[in-house]
């Protein structure tokens, strides 16, 4: 699956992530059901991927998979070529929200997976992220003085400064209102294409994804299989009233099986 | 009043002293209107509060029980945490447990008199056994709800950035069960004050508790009894308020709800 995005991704990029026909189970009144069945695609190095797919169809359970917290009930997923086993400080899964510790000050935070660095390169470290999302003078707040939009950036912030090769958000901006979602997404793919990590990130936003992504991922429901592959050819800055931006839009919300009037 | 306002200074202090001011007369006018002479005025008690301060011996009795209560609450709390963070860290062995804590739980440490005393004699161990027996099962069950109510969220985050069991206590779990913590240890405290004062009115011959029992046995002093009860009610008002202190902490403010 190549890249059409040319202008954004280096032309060839090497292999990053495979899902290979990955299944999960989970017992439910004594009985097992199917949650996801046959997942199988490639991601490359420093690409944005979207998941989409209704609410509940276990875009969250396939997240969770592919960072190591749950082990697949057959199939397996493979980074730089080697098998996943468990969770890894090189790929960080941020969480819708409640992820940021409240006994840490945002600088704490930042911090936190810092702490076998030297003294003075982790508070380099730090002062770097603090820039980066922009809570300057807000280094030694406590999480509950600061908004919600604040919180989600030091999630991020945390997440970035381990230096991962790949971030998993799972909604991450999902609790946050249109205009600070309009900002964050605007920051994270500042912040993706200044670090080129590999994102993969889960929303049930078709705008959002149609936004964000280089390839999306639709999900069905019931068990969850994948429904298509879409590649988002649009150059950035996208234009977000072009007329392939809504086909592109239009042909989502078809495959999620909801129609685009309302 | 509006309830969303914050109430005026001189308010915040005038209330409480008008409330005690009323308790104060209401039980002057009873002692006069019934005309007993067995149970004091509020101006006797007065009185004898000034003798204690000046025989010198009351703070000696005030110092007894306080060090009895440090000791005991400190060693419930020694102990006490550690086994409660791991019986929260461990479902399993919770369960193995918790039956046992459960009945031992709501046997009032005033019970164990007996036992304390055949175990250490009359003395200040005895009394420090009791107050210890008091303040470790809520400890140890405020750790236990503690660890096990810690959201997923921050442990497995925890174990994202890579930490190894061990960290993950210290730099995840306790942290984040520190409030709730916090709150069992105040509670703990509480219950230390109101046990010393029962175990020195039987297993010991010195502090607060003492002083109330031997100011009714040697003379019939009430106004002595009803000083002495004073004394270790404003006492433990200010063992709480220290405490209370606590949760003002930046790293576990969070954990309450506070009005600003
Ligand atoms: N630990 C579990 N045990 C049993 N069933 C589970 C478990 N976790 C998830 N499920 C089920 O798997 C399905 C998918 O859940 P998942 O959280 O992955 O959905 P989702 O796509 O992330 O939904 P949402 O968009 O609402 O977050 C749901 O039907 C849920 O009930
Ligand atoms: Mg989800």
């Amino acid at each position: 699956m190549s890249l059409t995005n040319a202008a954004n991704t280096p032309a060839v990029a090497a292999m990053k992530l495979r899902a290979e026909q990955l299944c999960v189970a989970f017992e439910r009144d004594s009985k097992s059901v199917s949650v996801l069945e046959d997942i199988t695609f490639d991601i490359s190095d420093g690409e944005f991927i979207c998941i989409v797919g209704r609410s509940g169809c276990g875009k969250s359970t396939l997240l969770n998979v592919l960072a190591g917290f749950l082990a697949p009930t057959s199939g397996s997923v493979i980074i730089d070529g080697e098998p996943v086993h468990g969770p890894d400080p090189r790929r960080i899964l941020v969480f819708q929200e409640h992820g940021v510790f409240p006994w840490l000050t945002v600088e704490g935070n930042i911090g936190f997976g810092l702490s076998k660095l030297p003294r003075a390169e982790r508070e380099h470290r730090v002062a770097h992220y603090v820039q980066m999302i922009g809570l300057q003078g807000f280094e030694r707040t406590y999480p509950s003085d600061l908004s919600g939009g604040m919180k989600q950036r030091l999630q991020v912030a945390r997440a970035l400064a381990v230096n991962p090769d790949i971030l998993y958000l799972d909604e991450a901006f999902g609790a946050l209102d249109s205009i600070t979602r309009l900002a964050m997404r605007k920051e994270l793919l500042r912040i993706w294409q200044t670090e080129r990590r590999t994102i993969i990130f889960v929303t049930h936003d078709i705008d959002e994804a149609v936004q964000l992504a280089d390839r999306v991922v639709v999900l069905s429901s019931n068990p969850a299989r994948i429904e298509d592959i879409l590649t988002i050819d649009i150059r950035r800055p996208r234009n977000i009233s072009s007329p392939h931006y809504l086909e592109l839009r239009d042909k989502l919300l078809e495959q999620i099986g909801q129609a685009y009037t309302v | 009043m509006n309830s969303l306002s914050k109430p005026r200074n001189w308010e915040k202090y005038f209330w409480p002293v008008l409330a005690a001011a009323l308790l104060f007369a209401i039980w002057h006018y009873c002692v006069v209107w019934t005309g007993t002479n067995i149970f004091p005025s509020p101006l006797d008690v007065e009185k004898g509060m000034a003798e204690l301060l000046h025989k010198g011996v009351l703070w000696d009795d005030i110092e007894d029980s306080v060090r009895r209560v440090a000791v005991g609450f400190g060693a419930a709390a020694v102990t006490g945490i550690p086994l409660g963070l791991t019986l929260g860290l461990y479902p399993a062995a919770n369960q193995m447990v918790n039956p046992v804590l459960q009945i031992l739980r709501p046997i009032s440490p005033i019970a164990w008199i007996p036992i304390a005393i055949i175990l250490f004699g009359v003395g200040d161990r005895a009394a420090v056994f009791l107050i210890f027996l008091g303040a470790f099962f809520p400890i140890v069950l405020a750790c236990v709800s503690g660890v096990s109510s810690v959201p997923s969220i921050f442990q497995r985050t925890g174990r994202n950035f890579g930490l190894s069991s061990t960290q993950l206590l210290a730099r995840v779990v306790f942290p984040a069960a520190l409030p709730q913590i916090l709150i069992g240890l105040r509670i703990a405290l509480g219950i230390a004050w109101v046990v010393v004062v029962a175990a020195e009115m039987i297993a010991v011959e010195s502090g607060l508790g003492y002083l109330v029992i031997d100011s009714r046995n040697s003379g019939k002093r009430y106004d002595l009894v009803i000083a002495a009860m004073l004394l270790i009610g404003v006492i433990g008002l200010i063992l709480d308020l220290g405490f209370r202190s606590l949760e003002g902490l930046p790293s576990v403010r969070w954990g309450f709800r506070h009005e600003s």
